[in-house]
C-alpha cells in the first residue's frame, strides 16, 4: 500500500540532493572546525558559508547567526538568555497562549522563578489580541515571543504590526524613563519561525524582530538542527557553555554536516517558496472545500486566509481524533489531531481551546499539512476514505445518541 | 543488542521487542476491536433494553454507553450493546468488555458488578500506560446499566 504522507508540519524528509551534500562530513570530512590544520579548516568554511547563506536569507550580519540543536533549543535559548541577562532590568515576559509548548514551558520555569508573564489570548480564528498587547507592555517588560505562524491551526500573525507596537511603545517609554536605568532596547522581540520558513519572509528588515528562530526538520533539511538569530545589539546568556563556538554561545563542537544540510534547505526552499506556495494554497484550498462539503457537521479551525499555505485543520462532531488518525493510517494515509489521546497530558490542543472551540471539538480534529510530493491526486484518495471513516466512527459513537 | 523483555499485562507495549519490529502501540486484540467493534447497537430506536448506563463526557475525550439484556430466571446476561465516542483504545475496551459478559452463556450479573477494569485490560493483552484509564470507563457504564437494570425490576 503506497503511504500518503500528510504530516508535513510535524517534520518533512530531507532532500534527496541535500542528503548528497550532507553525506561527505558524516565521513570524509570529519575534521573539527576549531582545528588549525586542514579538514579543520574546511569544516570551518562549510558551517561559516552555511551561516553566510542563512544570513543573506535573513538579511543580517553573519555573526547574528547563532547554530543550535534545534528548535526547541533556539526557543530556549531566547528566552532563557534574554532574561538571564535583562533579568536586573525587568521580570515581565509576554507570550501568546497559542505557542508552541518550547516557549510556553519555558515561560512557565520562568514564573516558577519569579518572573510574571502574560499568556496573551487569541480570537476564534487563532489572531493574537493586538489591544490586549499593548495594555500588556509595561516599563519592566523585557521580553515578547509570539510565533510567526501556528503549527497546528496554521494562523499567521501580523509580526511586522507587533513589532510596531512594540516599537511605539519603545519610544514613549525611553522618553518617560530618562532618568531611571531601563533601557530603551527592552523590550526585546523574539518570534519562532520554524512552520513560516519556507513560506514566508524571513527579512528580519521586515519584520522587525530582535531574535528570531528557524530549524532544519520542517524545510527538507536535517533534524537536530536549528538556528537562532540574535540582533548584534543585545545581549544572552548562552545555555551551554564550554568552548567558544557560536561566538559564545552554544558551546559544542559544531555538527557541521546538520549545519551544511541546514543552510543548503533554507536556501533551496527560499528558491521554491513562491512557486510551491502557489501550488499548496491551490491544494489546501481544495481539500478544505471537499471536506467541508462532503462531511456534514465538520468545521475549519484557524484563518481562511491567514494561513500557511499547506495546513488545513478540521473538526468533526462526534468523533475523536486518536481513533481518526489510526483509521486513516490503516488507509495508508499519515495525519495528526489535536486530540488529548495523542498528547502525554491527556488534555486537548492548548491551541485550539485558546481559540475558544469545544474541548469535544479539540478532541475531534484532524491536521492535515500538505508538502512538496503532495499531488490532487492524494488528496483525491483522502476526499474518497475520510467521508467513510468519519462515518463509520460516528455510528459507533455515543454522542450522536443526543 | 538484547532488549528487556516486557510482561504481558504491563501495558506499555511501545517498549521492548515490539518497538524493534515497528508494531504499533497498541496490541494485536486492541486493533482487532478498534477495527472491528463487536455489539455496537448502531440504531436504539427500537431496542429495548433491560438497563442502560452511560458514562464519561465528550468534553474529557471519553463518552460510553451500554445497554444490557438479562435473563429473568438466570440474572445472566444475554446481550451487552454499546456505544463509545473516543480513542481507540476506549473503542476497543468497550467492545471486549460486551464480549466478556455475554460469552460463555453470559455473566451473572453479580459477577458483572464486580468486573474490575484490570480484566479488561488483561483481556486487551495490555494498553499504553497512560490510556489505561479508558478501559476503565466500560465497567463503570455496566455498572450502572446494571443498577438500572435493578432498579426498574
Amino acid at each position: 500500500m503506497k503511504t500518503i504522507y500528510l504530516d508535513y508540519a510535524a517534520t518533512t524528509y530531507i532532500d534527496a540532493g541535500i542528503f548528497k551534500k550532507i553525506a561527505p562530513y558524516l565521513k570524509k570530512n570529519f575534521g573539527n572546525p576549531s582545528s588549525l590544520y586542514l579538514i579543520g579548516r574546511q569544516a570551518k568554511v562549510a558551517v561559516e558559508s552555511a551561516r553566510a547563506s542563512v544570513a543573506k536569507i535573513l538579511g543580517v550580519n553573519s555573526r547574528e547567526i547563532i547554530f543550535t540543536g534545534s528548535g526547541a533549543e533556539s526557543d530556549n535559548l531566547a528566552i532563557f538568555g534574554v532574561a538571564g541577562t535583562y533579568s536586573n532590568k525587568g521580570k515581565h515576559i509576554i507570550v501568546s497562549k497559542i505557542e508552541h509548548k518550547a516557549v510556553l514551558e519555558s515561560a512557565k520555569k520562568l514564573e516558577k522563578e519569579g518572573f510574571k508573564i502574560t499568556y496573551l489570548g487569541v480570537d476564534s480564528k487563532g489572531l493574537v489580541n493586538l489591544a490586549e498587547l499593548k495594555k500588556s507592555l509595561r516599563p519592566d517588560t523585557i521580553l515578547v515571543s509570539i510565533m510567526y505562524a501556528n503549527n497546528e491551526i496554521g494562523t499567521i500573525q501580523p509580526i511586522t504590526k507587533i513589532s510596531e507596537i512594540i516599537s511605539n511603545f519603545k519610544k514613549t517609554k525611553s522618553y518617560k524613563l530618562k532618568a531611571k536605568s531601563l533601557t530603551a532596547a527592552l523590550p526585546l522581540f523574539h518570534t519562532d519561525a520554524c512552520q513560516a520558513a519556507g513560506a514566508l519572509t524571513l527579512s528580519v528588515k521586515k519584520l522587525g524582530v530582535d531574535l528570531l528562530t528557524i530549524n532544519g526538520s520542517k524545510i527538507y533539511g536535517p533534524k537536530g538542527v536549528g538556528c537562532l538569530y540574535k540582533s548584534e545589539d543585545i545581549k544572552l546568556e548562552p545555555l551551554i557553555v564550554g568552548g567558544g563556538q557560536e561566538n559564545n554561545l552554544r558551546a559544542g563542537t559544531e555538527n557541521v554536516a546538520l549545519i551544511v544540510g541546514f543552510g543548503e534547505a533554507l536556501k533551496l526552499a527560499e528558491k521554491l517558496k513562491n512557486k510551491e506556495n502557489k501550488r499548496l494554497m491551490n491544494l489546501r484550498d481544495y481539500l478544505i472545500k471537499n471536506i467541508l462539503k462532503l462531511i456534514p457537521h465538520s468545521r475549519l479551525n484557524g484563518h481562511m486566509t491567514k494561513r500557511l499555505p499547506n495546513n488545513i485543520n478540521i473538526s468533526f462532531d462526534g468523533i475523536e481524533g486518536e481513533s481518526l488518525v489510526l483509521m486513516l493510517d490503516k488507509q495508508g494515509v499519515s495525519a495528526s489531531t489535536g486530540s488529548a489521546c495523542t498528547s502525554s497530558d491527556l488534555t486537548p490542543s492548548h491551541v485550539l481551546l485558546a481559540t475558544g472551540l469545544a474541548p469535544e471539538l479539540a478532541h475531534g480534529s484532524l491536521r492535515l499539512t500538505l508538502g512538496r510530493k503532495t499531488t490532487k491526486r492524494d488528496l483525491d484518495y483522502v476526499l474518497k476514505i475520510l467521508p467513510e471513516i468519519v462515518h463509520k466512527l460516528r455510528k459507533i459513537s455515543s454522542t450522536t445518541l443526543r | 543488542m538484547k532488549y528487556k523483555k516486557i510482561k504481558k499485562t504491563k501495558g506499555d507495549v511501545i517498549s521492548g521487542d515490539k518497538y524493534k519490529e515497528k508494531s504499533w502501540v497498541y496490541s494485536e486484540t486492541v486493533k482487532d476491536h478498534f477495527f472491528h467493534p463487536r455489539n455496537v447497537l448502531l440504531d436504539d430506536t427500537h431496542y429495548e433494553a433491560d438497563g442502560i448506563g452511560v458514562t464519561g463526557s465528550p468534553a474529557c475525550g471519553d463518552m460510553m454507553i451500554v445497554w444490557i439484556k438479562v435473563d429473568k430466571k438466570s440474572q445472566k446476561i444475554k446481550e451487552c450493546k454499546w456505544r463509545t465516542f473516543g480513542c481507540a483504545s476506549a473503542i476497543a475496551s468497550t467492545s471486549i468488555m460486551s464480549v466478556m459478559v455475554t460469552e460463555n452463556g453470559g455473566m451473572d450479573i453479580k459477577k458483572a458488578m464486580n468486573l474490575k477494569p484490570q480484566q479488561i485490560l488483561e483481556r486487551l493483552g495490555g494498553l499504553p500506560d497512560r490510556k489505561f484509564h479508558c478501559s476503565v470507563l466500560g465497567d463503570a457504564a455496566l455498572r450502572e446499566a446494571i443498577d438500572d437494570y435493578v432498579r426498574k425490576k
